[in-house]
């Protein structure tokens, strides 16, 4: 399943660690195993505070089970991924890595927003009940400071209207913004967005890339695994191209996107419908 | 619902009285042409024969009953307000209060034993299911109330008691209903945690809740509204499962009518009131069942699927004019 490791990595310029220490995000020659399936194969891949990177290839190279993977909703059977120079979800002990608590787990979670292809919003709840759930539950905030902090939030998405709305009454772009505006409430240092658009109406898509946008240029640390190669050309710092569980190429989005050198970028990028148009 | 149902039937039937021209092939516009449905009149008119050969079966039975020398109305009515009666229901409710709030703490643990990773739990819980689903509740009281025969002791040393003082009539009867409705209670339970999208326990834990908080906040409040409708059909059985406790000789509603009919003959006469109290208390419940699904179904904007008193107390067809099919 795993490439050999005589396969080569294309790496552009622009990897190098920023001066003030540990990346946002580092990811160190993680395996992960479904089964007999190895969906990562040894990936590693860091990113800088304040970047923005995309994540394409293929489906089933391993670009979900990544991000699942970094806030730890997967477990990982070798090699790490830190956070801010810590791990996640494990503690180093005697040189190994043992499964932290259930509660120390969730506490570094929290510092990570988590966007999903299905929004995954609670529909019990209002939209502004959805974005309050992590300040009241996990931040321990007052109601009336976790609604304040929330209608921000809402604000900041475009949402501030809907706040009394439930997710059935939302169109699947208003529902995905709130999603985002429920990761944001939690003041994260980095967020995950998981095929974000993938489940939107075409007309749909535009409105949730905006507030990525927008939220790209206020300097927050994004990992984005999307089909959207216009977005990824326009927004991301780099991009990384996956292929059967590990980074197959980097760099640049004039490069990756325009210029890759890969055969498999080629092929991959040459195969989607929207290839003339970046051409 | 129905008044839509009502509107579409009336609009439907309206259009089998066309001139009779219009179908002798009389040209219309195509624009114009009206769409009635195939054999109406016919359908109509069977649907009015069954309702009058049911409204006859039912009258024959209400005049049958009102009319029989058999049956004093007047010893009903005398009854119904009857201290012993009334002792003997507040006993029913007692055991449907405590038999649901026993069997419910333990269904739910019981659920949550049925879908943890831990094997050993789960056999457990699966096992107990498949006993108190597997055999009659009858037996089952029974059985706990004459479980002193094998089980003569129970404690440790000093602090030990015969079982025959402790199981009374009331205890075993509690015992056996909050055992049996646990098994079901889990498995209603359980039906409804795994009904739950997988991608709402991610939203919770990516949130930073813990995986015990996410099943308290997030997952439990959801299946809750799966749980619900079962759930309310279970407590109202449960209800009428009490009367079971009766061949143990404890006095609750339908022993306190039978020892009352002992002495006076009127077997059925107290039969009907005893039916008439547990129908006053399941139709009470079914109301409030239904405002409880209202109330958690708020949040889609739909209504609650079809179950409004009419339909609940089976009168749909007095109501409802045609068919729509």
């Amino acid at each position: 399943m795993c490439p050999s490791v005589g396969d080569a990595v294309i790496r552009g310029t622009g990897t190098a660690t920023s001066a003030n220490g540990a990346p946002a995000v580092e990811v160190h020659r993680v395996h992960k195993r479904f089964g007999l399936v190895e969906v990562l194969c040894g990936i590693s891949l860091a990113v800088q505070a304040g970047e923005t990177v995309c994540i394409i290839g293929p489906s089933g190279s391993g670009k979900s089970t990544l991000l699942r993977c970094i806030n730890h909703l997967e477990t990982i059977d070798r090699g790490s991924i830190r956070i801010d120079g810590r791990l996640v979800g494990y503690d180093e002990r005697a040189g190994q890595l043992i499964e932290a608590r259930a509660a120390d787990v969730a506490q570094r979670r929290a510092e990570i927003g988590m966007v999903f292809q299905r929004f995954n919003l609670f529909p019990n709840k209002t939209a502004l009940g959805n974005v309050m759930t992590g300040p009241v539950l996990v931040a321990h905030l007052s109601k009336a400071e976790a609604r304040g902090v929330a209608a921000a939030a809402l604000e900041q998405v475009g949402m501030g209207e809907f706040g009394a709305s439930f997710p059935a009454q939302l169109s699947g772009g208003q529902q995905q913004r709130v999603a985002i505006a429920r990761a944001l409430a939690m003041h994260p240092r980095v967020m995950l967005f998981d095929e974000p658009t993938s489940a939107l109406d075409p007309e749909l898509v535009g409105e949730v890339l905006g507030v990525m946008r927008e939220l790209a240029r206020t300097g927050m640390t994004m990992l984005v695994v999307t089909h959207e190669m216009h977005f990824a050309g326009e927004v991301a710092n780099r991009v990384f191209f996956i292929d059967r569980g590990i980074v197959v190429e980097e760099g640049s989005p004039e490069r990756v996107l325009h210029h890759p050198e890969n055969p498999r970028t080629v092929a991959f990028l040459s195969a989607l419908p929207a290839a003339q148009e970046l051409a | 619902m129905s008044e839509e149902e009502t509107n579409v039937s009336e609009a439907r039937s309206g259009a089998t009285f066309l001139p009779a021209g219009d179908a002798a092939g009389q040209a219309l516009d195509e624009d114009d042409l009206i769409v009635r449905p195939r054999g109406s009149r016919l359908r109509r008119a069977r649907s009015v024969l069954l309702g009058a050969a049911g409204l006859a079966v039912v009258a024959y039975l209400v005049y049958a009953m009102a009319t029989s020398p058999n049956v004093s109305w007047g010893v009903v009515a005398s009854f119904f307000h009857n201290s012993k009666i009334l002792a003997g229901l507040l006993v029913t409710l007692e055991l449907t209060v405590l038999a649901a709030v026993c069997g419910g703490v333990l269904g739910v643990l019981l659920a949550l034993m049925r879908v943890t990773r831990n094997a050993v739990l789960r056999t457990i819980a699966s096992v107990y299911i498949w006993f108190f689903r597997g055999t009659p509740l009858l037996v089952q009281v029974i059985f706990l109330y004459d479980i002193a025969l094998f089980i003569p002791q129970v404690g440790i040393g000093p602090f030990s008691a015969s079982t025959n003082t402790l199981v009374t009539p009331f205890v075993a009867g509690l015992l056996a209903l909050s055992l049996n409705n646990a098994a079901y209670v889990c498995e209603i339970v359980r039906g409804g945690i795994v009904s739950v999208d997988r991608g709402q326990i991610d939203a919770a834990l990516a949130l930073g809740l813990t995986p015990q908080r996410a099943m308290n906040r997030v997952v439990l409040p959801q299946a809750l509204r799966v749980i619900l409708p079962a759930y309310g059909n279970l407590f109202i059985d449960l209800v009428k499962a009490t009367s079971l406790v009766s061949v143990i000789g404890l006095q609750e509603l339908l022993t306190t009518a039978e020892n009352i009919a002992e002495n006076n003959y009127r077997v059925v006469e107290l039969l009907i009131v005893a039916c008439m109290w547990y129908l006053i208390v399941t139709t009470l419940l079914t109301l409030g069942q239904q405002r409880l699904e209202r109330y958690l179904g708020r949040s889609t904007g739909a209504s609650v699927p079809g179950r409004s008193l009419r339909q609940a107390l089976g009168l749909g067809f007095l109501l409802r004019r045609g068919h729509v099919s």
